[in-house]
């Protein structure tokens, strides 16, 4: 192991996950670029920093995360610096700097999803895709499992209250969620 | 028009008035224009454009509605706050980051409605002459996103969107920006910063009130979902009839969301007014669970201050003598439980019953807010996470009785002395909690407790010191 | 009823443009516009700021300068407004505390920097402020001159509440060649933020994370490498960003500052130097607004070592033989050599080359001896450089104003006197801080060898030195007074920061000597007892400095000459205005 980087190359540095295998490696080409010129295009001209959180959302999309080599290019296509996107990707929790499984769990567990048991579908998670919830950092809250086809992070508020226990699975919500609702996700997903 | 009927184990209370909501959970409704228009859909707009804009301002003035993002503030009142003689641009932000817990009724909109927002969007940029607006969709709504963006599409080929709107001259679009898990986010100046592209910041007023100084520095008209599918109405139903209805201080419908320990939570449309917080949990709701008693209710949101279900309130009768009351006899408007020491806030109504620790209940939002909290400025950066540890050293039974006591000082000291409402958010649930629910905080504790280290640093520097039990 | 003012005070105060604003019980008048904070602090009410600069963008993030405001109450329609016995509203006071930086002053306003919610407000917000501190005081460069540290003795309490753990970041990060950042101590003012963004227009720094999390810091592999960087070290109200250079050499309440100016080019950056006992340990901008704002260059800022450098000359240095070394002697021994060696020189085969970078006094000095002794081949050494855009002028002369105004016009003299050198008809040369084998100066070595006679006064052993006959050691700009003008034709002050070092002497006090011991007569050069003197002597005999005295030049400078150059980042921080 190399040393812990100090807390300014830890912007960049790499968090490697198994979930990586499952989605393509960042690379720009001419359909990227041009797909992001597509999204500056819908802001008024001199705006192109709008742009930043579209053409974030596109390189998710496509990438499963945003790759340290990811932020300088996404720079250039908006008009902006690194560090701004850097202080972007870092804010906002729904961007992941850390590559998700190919299915990726967000568990809700704000006030209401809790109250009606939410919070304790996470252990049940992490026990079906062989994680340990304790491994779980605070700046990346989000853990993998070994095959890269799984992971799970707990998420604030879903806005779906009154049919709590929710959780999205990729871009599906699912309310009133039971361990066996896990169960058959996990199932059907697997094949 | 035939009767609208719903899905099945979907059908709205008869206590319910549905304008909204007409279409969720329709049967056979879908968020398609041809459906959409088929049920009268764009009619409004027709009409409105027939109108001079100031009389589309005028209109929705009238009417007294009144935002329901949460602050309340009358809408119409809003768009007359852009600078007389103003040259710049002008916009338009949808709101729809609804991200406060508890809250969840602009959800089923843009997922089973689109086009009613998209409407309403379009009456409201008329009025207020904006020629480019932005929907802010919050990041956890994907396929509303899909939904919303192909509602839009449809909308410019019927040329509701795009040049010469109904070949009045007017043209506007519409462009669909989605956020990324940041409830600040639905604070309007940190919304404005991230659709900017910079980090979601709210900004300090004065001197950058959106109206005056917002979106890429032009005036800004910040309206959240519901409020623009009510301009809708205003328009449909005439300012009169809308102003008739429900509240004289707030008029029209609410979409009331219930959480938490009741038998039958979801979302319902009711007259404002018209309910007491009593008739929505027992009459519509189905009262507590099975063997259990309502012991607290959130009633506007997570930021919401508690009130207990046993609290005695002081009510003024119509000849103005007070009489006793309790939360179950507050009307449901915007400004009755206001008296009270809460707020209506949007319209999400969390209930506990006598099964749950009000610590463990706070710690939940301690955590939620601490999370949430942006950063910028210091009593909330540094406030919030304060009491998460204090709630949850509490709740872990390492908290002495000072610590329930600094807990809320802790809280004080955040109220009123940062850049946006978070302050107000994030303190008002620790306030209310260890106020109203002292006895179970101090419950929890244990005197020794003040004289043991808390941090990893004094347990080992005092290692030998510290007395095990 | 008692007697009303005729005139109410807000009509007054508007005929004149400005607003009654009540600080703390007492009325004052302020401009339309004038920031709170900016209002108190003039008349003395202090309000304390962590992220508000004058010169940046307003933020009002570090809720540090809240304090309470009333204004007049609001009318009921179709009221009219109510006036006491001295003229003014009633004001009905707020029952929440505002920042003064983001809001400004209007008609009839109370401020009140005292009383409980004020300083609720602000030791609550301080408390803030420490719990994710490392309170690491003793081992801060800051510690003496930290904000974080002033406030808290002034408003904070004295005892700490917060015992959870802290929340850790990353310290003594090495983000740029002259700056180091420690994250656990910043406060997130975001100064540096935007004065990298707003002023130098290089957007290196940033915000990353979220909440307690955020952090100040560049992308990695970027750095802040700006030649302006440094000044994020001045902004910085904490000891979050530290100068490489200053780091752990001294605890600032040792040190002296003494206000002067850079000397590293025509701008005339406003300056304090750091001092204690003979020893220079920093320089630092002073704000001046019609000169450098509140920044300078970070070159400029670091070029101060030569002050305290091995390579000083502390005696005068003669040679007895030609050929011979060098040896130390004493400065009676060394000027009767000077006295006697320029009593044989031939005046037409003599000449001066002075130095811009000298004072007005010293150059007038140098032009009463040229006089006394006839010597007419005399000028300066030029020094160009490239402009760049902000504060660094291409005239990396301090005094080339000065020395145009004193000496007459420069031009090509340097070239003749260089002609002359090499043609043999300029035997003696008299060389002022410069070193003639400079680039600028455009001597060779042969040509020294060549010469009869060179009679060097500098600071600093250099070529010249080396090869001349007689050495008088002279000072750096931190031992001397002394007025310069700058490009745009402004007379500023240097003051002495430390005494000459070893047995150097100013420059203007050995020209003097020299002149008096040649046999100068006239009462007003050799009585001199000291540069202000020599000012209010140049004041009588050049036009532009007509009137001028130490005194009124003051710390700020006075514009006496009219030269149509301006300084660009001064024109642009107008333009924003």
């Amino acid at each position: 192991m190399s040393e812990t980087p100090n807390a300014i190359d830890a912007i960049t540095a790499a968090k490697p996950s198994p979930g990586e295998q499952h989605f393509p490696k960042f690379a720009v080409t001419d359909n990227l670029v041009e797909a992001a010129q597509k999204l500056v295009a819908r802001y008024p001209e001199g705006k192109e920093q709008s742009a930043v959180l579209p053409i974030i959302h596109m390189v998710q999309e496509k990438f499963g995360y945003i790759c340290p080599e990811a932020m300088p290019w996404i720079a250039e296509m908006c008009k902006s610096t690194p560090i701004h996107v850097a202080g972007i990707v870092t804010f906002y929790p729904g961007i992941h700097t850390m590559c998700p499984g190919k299915y990726h769990f967000r568990v809700c567990r704000t006030i209401a999803c809790s109250l009606s048991g939410g919070e304790e579908l996470i252990p049940y998670i992490c026990q079906k895709i062989g994680v340990n919830p304790a491994d779980m950092s605070d700046e990346e809250p989000m853990l993998v499992s070994a095959d890269g086809l799984w992971s799970v992070e707990p998420v604030e508020c879903l806005a779906n209250c009154g049919f709590g226990p929710n959780i999205m699975l990729n871009e599906t919500l699912y309310s009133q969620v039971t361990t066996k609702t896990i169960d058959e996700l996990i199932a059907k997903y697997s094949k | 028009m035939s009767a609208i009927t719903y899905k099945p184990g979907c059908e709205p209370h008869p206590r319910e008035t549905r304008r909204i909501f007409r279409n969720i959970d329709r049967k056979g409704y879908n968020p398609s224009i041809a459906c959409f228009i088929k049920d009268g859909g764009y009619e409004t707009l027709k009409k409105a454009m027939e109108m001079e804009p100031s009389a589309v301002i005028d209109e929705v003035k009238k009417s007294g509605l009144r935002g329901r993002g949460g602050a309340g503030f009358p809408t119409g009142v809003k768009w007359t706050f852009i600078p007389k003689g103003n040259t710049k641009p002008v916009y338009l932000v949808c709101n729809c980051d609804e991200s406060e817990p508890g809250t969840f009724k602009d959800r089923f909109v843009v997922h089973q409605d689109p086009h009613q927002l998209i409407e309403g969007m379009i009456i409201a940029c008329y009025a207020v002459q904006a020629h480019y607006a932005v929907i802010y969709m919050r990041e956890e709504f994907p396929e509303a996103a899909k939904i919303m963006q192909k509602a839009l599409d449809e909308a410019e080929e019927k040329g509701f969107l795009g040049k010469d709107i109904l070949g009045k001259g007017f043209d506007l679009k519409i462009v669909l920006h989605r956020g990324a898990g940041a409830y600040i986010c639905g604070e309007e100046t940190g919304l404005i910063n991230s659709i900017e592209g910079v980090r979601p910041y709210p900004r300090i007023k004065p001197p950058y009130f959106p109206a005056a100084i917002g979106l890429w520095g032009c005036p800004t008209i910040v309206n959240n979902v519901e409020s623009l599918c009510q301009v809708r109405q205003v328009l449909m139903r005439g300012a009169e009839a809308f102003a008739a209805e429900g509240a004289q201080r707030s008029p029209g419908t609410r979409i009331i969301g219930v959480s938490g320990d009741v038998k039958r939570p979801g979302y319902y449309e009711i007259i404002s007014g018209s309910l007491t917080y009593g008739e929505l949990l027992y009459d519509i709701c189905g009262g507590p669970k099975r063997g259990r008693k309502f012991k607290a209710i959130i009633p506007g949101g997570a930021s919401a201050k508690v009130m207990r279900c046993d609290e005695v309130l002081k009510g003024r009768n119509p000849d103005g003598s007070v009489r006793e009351m309790s939360i179950f006899d507050v009307p449901l408007d915007l400004d009755s439980i206001a008296q009270h020491g809460s707020m209506s806030g949007s319209g999400g109504v969390i209930v506990m019953d006598d099964s749950r620790s009000m610590p463990k209940v706070l710690n939940n939002l301690n955590r939620f807010f601490a999370w949430e909290s942006c950063g910028q400025c210091s009593p909330c950066r540094e406030g919030n996470p304060w009491m998460l540890k204090l709630s949850t050293r509490i709740c872990e039974g390492k908290g002495s009785p000072e610590d329930v006591d600094l807990l809320k000082s802790v809280a004080d000291n955040i109220c009123g002395r940062t850049v946006c409402a978070f302050g107000e958010a994030c303190s008002w649930p620790t306030q209310a909690f260890t106020t109203k629910f002292r006895d179970e905080f101090l419950a929890l504790t244990k005197p020794i407790n003040a004289l043991k280290p808390h941090s990893d640093e004094t347990k080992e520097a005092r290692k030998f010191l510290t007395r095990e039990d | 009823m008692s007697t009303k003012p005729s005139i109410l005070p807000k009509d007054a105060a508007a005929a004149e443009g400005k607003v009654n604003v009540q600080i703390n019980g007492t009325w004052y008048r302020f401009p339309k516009g004038t920031r709170i904070a900016d209002a108190c602090n003039s008349v003395g009410a202090h309000v304390p700021c962590f992220c508000y600069h004058p010169k940046l963008s307003v933020v009002g993030s570090c809720r540090m300068c809240l304090v309470e405001q009333g204004m007049p109450p609001r009318l009921a329609p179709g009221a009219t407004p109510t006036y006491g016995e001295d003229g003014y509203q009633p004001i009905s006071w707020m029952p929440r505390a505002i920042i003064a930086c983001a809001n400004t002053v209007a008609e009839n306003m109370g401020i009140r920097t005292t009383g409980k919610l004020t300083e609720e407000a602000r030791r609550g917000v301080l408390e803030f402020l420490l719990t994710n501190h490392p309170l690491d005081c003793p081992i801060c460069d800051q510690a003496g001159e930290c904000k974080l540290q002033e406030y808290t003795t002034d408003y904070g309490r004295g005892t700490h509440r917060f015992t959870e753990n802290k929340t850790k970041k990353g310290k003594n990060l090495s983000i740029g060649p002259r700056v180091n950042l420690d994250q656990e101590r910043c406060v997130l003012c975001r100064r540096c933020v935007r004065f990298m963004k707003e002023v130098v227009g290089e957007d290196v720094l940033g915000v990353v994370g979220r909440g307690t999390h955020n952090a100040i810091a560049c992308y990695p592999g970027t750095r802040l490498d700006s030649n302006y960087s440094m000044n994020v070290v001045d902004l910085c109200p904490v000891g979050a960003m530290t100068s490489k250079d200053f780091r752990f050499k001294m605890r600032v309440w040792f040190l002296k500052s003494t206000p002067t100016i850079d000397v590293n080019c025509g701008t005339g950056t406003n300056i304090n130097i750091w001092t204690r006992e003979q020893q220079v340990y920093r320089i630092t901008p002073r704000q001046n607004d019609e000169v450098n704002s509140c920044w300078m260059p970070d070159d400029h800022r670091l070029n101060y070592k030569f002050i305290n450098a091995p390579e000083r000359l502390t005696t005068p240095l003669i040679k007895t033989d030609a050929g011979a070394e060098q040896r130390p002697t004493t400065w009676d021994a060394a000027l009767n050599v000077v006295v006697e060696q320029l009593h044989r020189m031939a005046p037409a085969e003599t000449a001066i080359v002075a130095s811009a970078r000298m004072t007005n006094e010293e150059l007038y000095m140098v032009r009463a001896l040229a006089r006394q002794l006839g010597i007419t081949k005399i000028d300066v050494v030029p020094r160009k450089g490239v402009n760049d855009g902000m504060l660094v002028s291409e005239d990396r002369n301090p005094n080339t104003n000065g020395a145009k105004l004193v000496l007459g016009k420069t031009g090509n003299g340097l070239a003749t006197i260089r002609r002359g050198v090499r043609n043999g008809s300029i035997r003696f040369v008299i060389s002022l801080g410069e070193d003639l084998t400079s680039e600028e100066a455009g001597f060779t070595p042969e040509d020294l060898a060549g010469l009869d006679y060179l009679l060097a006064v500098h600071h600093t052993e250099n070529a010249t030195t080396k090869a001349a006959d007689v050495v008088l050691p002279s000072v750096t700009f931190a031992e001397k007074y002394g007025t310069m003008i700058n490009v745009t034709g402004r007379i500023q002050r240097l003051n002495k920061a430390i005494e000459p070092i070893g047995d150097s002497r100013s420059d203007w006090a050995i020209f003097r000597e020299l002149s008096e011991r040649l046999g100068c007569d006239c009462v007003r050069v050799i009585a001199c007892p000291s540069p202000m003197m020599v000012l209010e002597e140049m004041a009588q005999e050049f036009a532009p400095m007509k009137g001028l005295t130490w005194g009124n030049i003051g710390n700020a400078g006075k514009v006496i000459i009219e030269t149509g150059v301006t300084i660009p980042l001064i024109e642009r921080s107008k333009a924003k205005n």
